[in-house]
């Protein structure tokens, strides 16, 4: 095992709603992930995954309350709050945000858009912020004369290049990507997964990927975690999360996604996850899941360890028959 | 059921179908007599889809595959070439007459969020193209709309029928826009991305709805980017690239023997589910050309792995590949 980069320690995330309700949306979420290593996000809408690497960035809104721990090389980064969390922000952990090609000033140059993040963030200024923008470009894919391209005159898969590259103007060790392939079609977005993989294998980034496309998991990441109903139901290296997946919740999101070369039948899940704002007793899964007993609806099932480096929050995760 | 189905001619035949969309010169453009200028989004389409038959548009974004569907449709108009529904030509009809075929032919898009009146109960929605086509009494439209909700599974249909759009669900808004769709008892349903924006829980369900209705004898053209989706549920494929349609076939022939390079190579991008199953992507550099300047000869040829010199003079016709009647591709190195 490679030492842990970032370790995230019981992750709460709580919102204050306008009614005077309180929804619990990270519910204890625990992982950590190491250099040159990928892990993938996944679960339906309203899981919780985007709201957890808001979290780390310490980017929620002010009507959300945090508790828990998310170590960077060790210090607690939460501690106290934006004034631990904001040097490391860009510089340490940096994040591409869903949407975020979308998200460029139209009346500034792309290039000078990524010059007054680096400017901003004091990592250079005059000439060597200007040989820096190139760089980045370079580093991304982007021919270096477009950097005095408008955004509109980037297609959809360039715009999502430049992005990335603004992201990575400090310099992080780890980079959060919120479906960054949404949108995009197949064949950019295999390049956009072409230019993260080569990102991650030559220079050693971390990447965490939130998706709901489990295939583009299944390819390019080391491990996944599982969220449903603001918890990590099931984590593991991506091998044994599809062949060997302990999770009813998991089994299902697998058998939901056709695939090119299957002819298996595709599944709908019925049922919809419970709602945040209230508690609920035993599995939160349990409603949905056709292999749940008395145990399930009265007891809430904790992670337990059911192969290397693989967890899963089922009262029958060792039990359940491995298929493959 | 029409005679269209018993001498075995498709329900749809669309040929050699264009549309050109004019690019706005301005003021200064038109003053100065610049040359008009045209987006060449479908240029010379054509294919078949039979009553229960489900056949897949697949494409990338810009490709023609949505405007392809319109004009089918006579949403927008087509520049030439011919639409046949039901031995009808679609192209050349009166406004009334349009109308009234309308009526056999509907569509769903892929937005649920947007594409139901958020003022509109569940009942108004699902009746309003009764009341349009002044279809039946009220008791007889509201039987209607109670049989659509039950087919497509919103059952029992007293359940829905009063709630608004935004006390259902992303996958039973599309329900409801394809119970909306089915009210009329169309014969062809075109369906525009039905699932893309739904979550992938709730998929598999909608594509089952489709699934069945056409079991039941109804034709579907849908219209996606998913071509894991594809290949799952239609019985024939269609890629297109650029306003051209460069290879069709049964799903599996598609898949499993692709014979075009772009469909090679989009196959070969398409993440699959297996961590184990690794595919050497064959990725494509740049993008799709733009539709105002189609590249001479072969229009895939400058992105093209194999393109020889003959494919910038030559642009390829569809042909039929070898030992395989209904499987053709548009390129000239086929079955080379």
């Amino acid at each position: 095992m490679t030492e842990s980069l970032l370790g995230v320690e019981d992750l709460n995330v709580w919102f204050d709603l306008p009614n005077g309700g309180t929804l619990h949306a990270v519910q204890g979420v625990s992982f950590s992930v190491a250099t040159g290593t990928r892990l993938g996000m996944v679960g339906e809408s309203g899981c919780g995954k985007t709201t957890t690497i808001l979290a780390l960035m310490g980017l929620l809104p002010a009507t959300a309350s945090v508790s828990g721990r998310v170590l960077f090389d060790g210090v607690d980064v939460l501690e106290r709050g934006e004034q631990t969390v904001a040097p490391h922000r860009w510089n340490d952990i940096a994040m591409v945000f869903q949407g975020a090609m979308n998200a460029f000033d139209p009346v500034q140059r792309i290039g000078d858009q990524i010059l007054e993040a680096i400017e901003l963030h004091k990592q250079a200024s005059g000439r060597e912020a200007e040989r820096r923008v190139q760089e980045l470009l370079e580093m991304v894919g982007i021919a270096p004369g477009r950097a005095k391209s408008y955004p509109h005159e980037l297609s959809g898969g360039m715009r999502q290049r430049a992005a990335i590259a603004m992201a990575l103007s400090c310099n992080p060790r780890i980079l959060l990507a919120d479906e960054p392939t949404t949108a995009l079609d197949v064949m950019v977005q295999a390049q956009i997964l072409e230019l993260l993989l080569h990102l991650s294998n030559d220079l050693g980034l971390a990447l965490v990927f939130v998706t709901h496309d489990l295939p583009i998991v299944a390819q390019t990441c080391t491990s996944a975690a599982v969220m449903y109903a603001g918890r990590i139901v099931e984590q593991g290296p991506i091998d044994a999360l599809y062949h060997e997946a302990r999770h009813p919740y998991t089994r299902l999101l697998w058998a939901a996604t056709p695939d090119l070369e299957s002819r298996d039948d595709v599944v709908s899940i019925p049922g919809v996850p419970p709602r945040l704002d209230a508690p609920f007793r035993g599995c939160p899964f349990a409603p949905r899941c056709d292999l749940a007993t008395e145990l399930c609806s009265g007891e809430r099932p904790e992670l337990k360890v059911v192969g290397d480096a693989h967890v899963s929050a089922c009262h029958y995760a060792s039990s359940l028959e491995v298929v493959s | 059921m029409s005679e269209g189905s018993a001498n075995g001619r498709p329900l749809l035949e669309v040929e050699d179908l264009v549309v050109r969309y004019r690019v706005p010169r301005g003021m200064s453009g038109a003053l100065l007599r610049r040359p008009r200028r045209f987006v060449h989004a479908v240029s010379g389409v054509s294919l078949a889809v039979r009553r229960g038959e489900m056949v897949a548009l697949v494409g990338e974004s810009g490709c023609g595959k949505t405007t392809t569907a319109q004009a089918i449709l006579r949403l927008v108009e087509a520049d030439a070439g011919s639409v046949r529904f039901d031995e009808t030509e679609v192209t050349s009809l009166s406004a009334p007459e349009l109308r009234r075929l309308r009526r056999r032919m509907q569509i769903i898009y892929q937005d649920p969020y947007e594409s139901l009146d958020p003022r509109f109960r569940v009942s108004a929605t699902v009746a309003e193209p009764l009341v349009i086509h002044r279809v039946g009494s009220r008791s007889e439209q509201r039987t209607a709309v109670e049989h659509a909700l039950e087919r497509v599974g919103l059952a029992p249909p007293e359940l829905f029928v009063d709630r608004f759009p935004h006390e259902l669900s992303g996958g039973q808004r599309q329900r409801v826009a394809i119970a909306a769709s089915l009210v009329l008892k169309p014969d062809l349903l075109v369906a525009d991305e039905p699932v893309s924006m739904l979550d992938v829980s709730v998929r598999a369900g909608i594509l089952g709805i489709l699934d069945e209705l056409r079991d039941r004898g109804l034709a579907v053209l849908m219209i996606t980017h998913d071509l894991s989706t594809a290949a799952r549920f239609a019985d024939r494929i269609c890629v297109m690239y650029l306003g051209r349609i460069v290879e069709e076939g049964t799903a599996s022939e598609v898949i499993e023997s692709p014979q075009h390079p772009y469909t090679r190579a989009l196959l070969s991008v398409v993440p699959r589910r297996d961590p184990r199953r690794r595919v050497a992507p064959q990725i494509l550099r740049g993008e799709t050309p733009n539709p105002i300047e189609v590249p001479s000869g072969c229009r895939f040829h400058p992105r093209c792995p194999i393109a020889v010199a003959a494919c910038k003079e030559t642009d390829p016709e569809l042909r039929a590949a070898a030992g395989a009647r209904g499987h053709r591709a548009a390129c000239l190195l086929l079955d080379s």
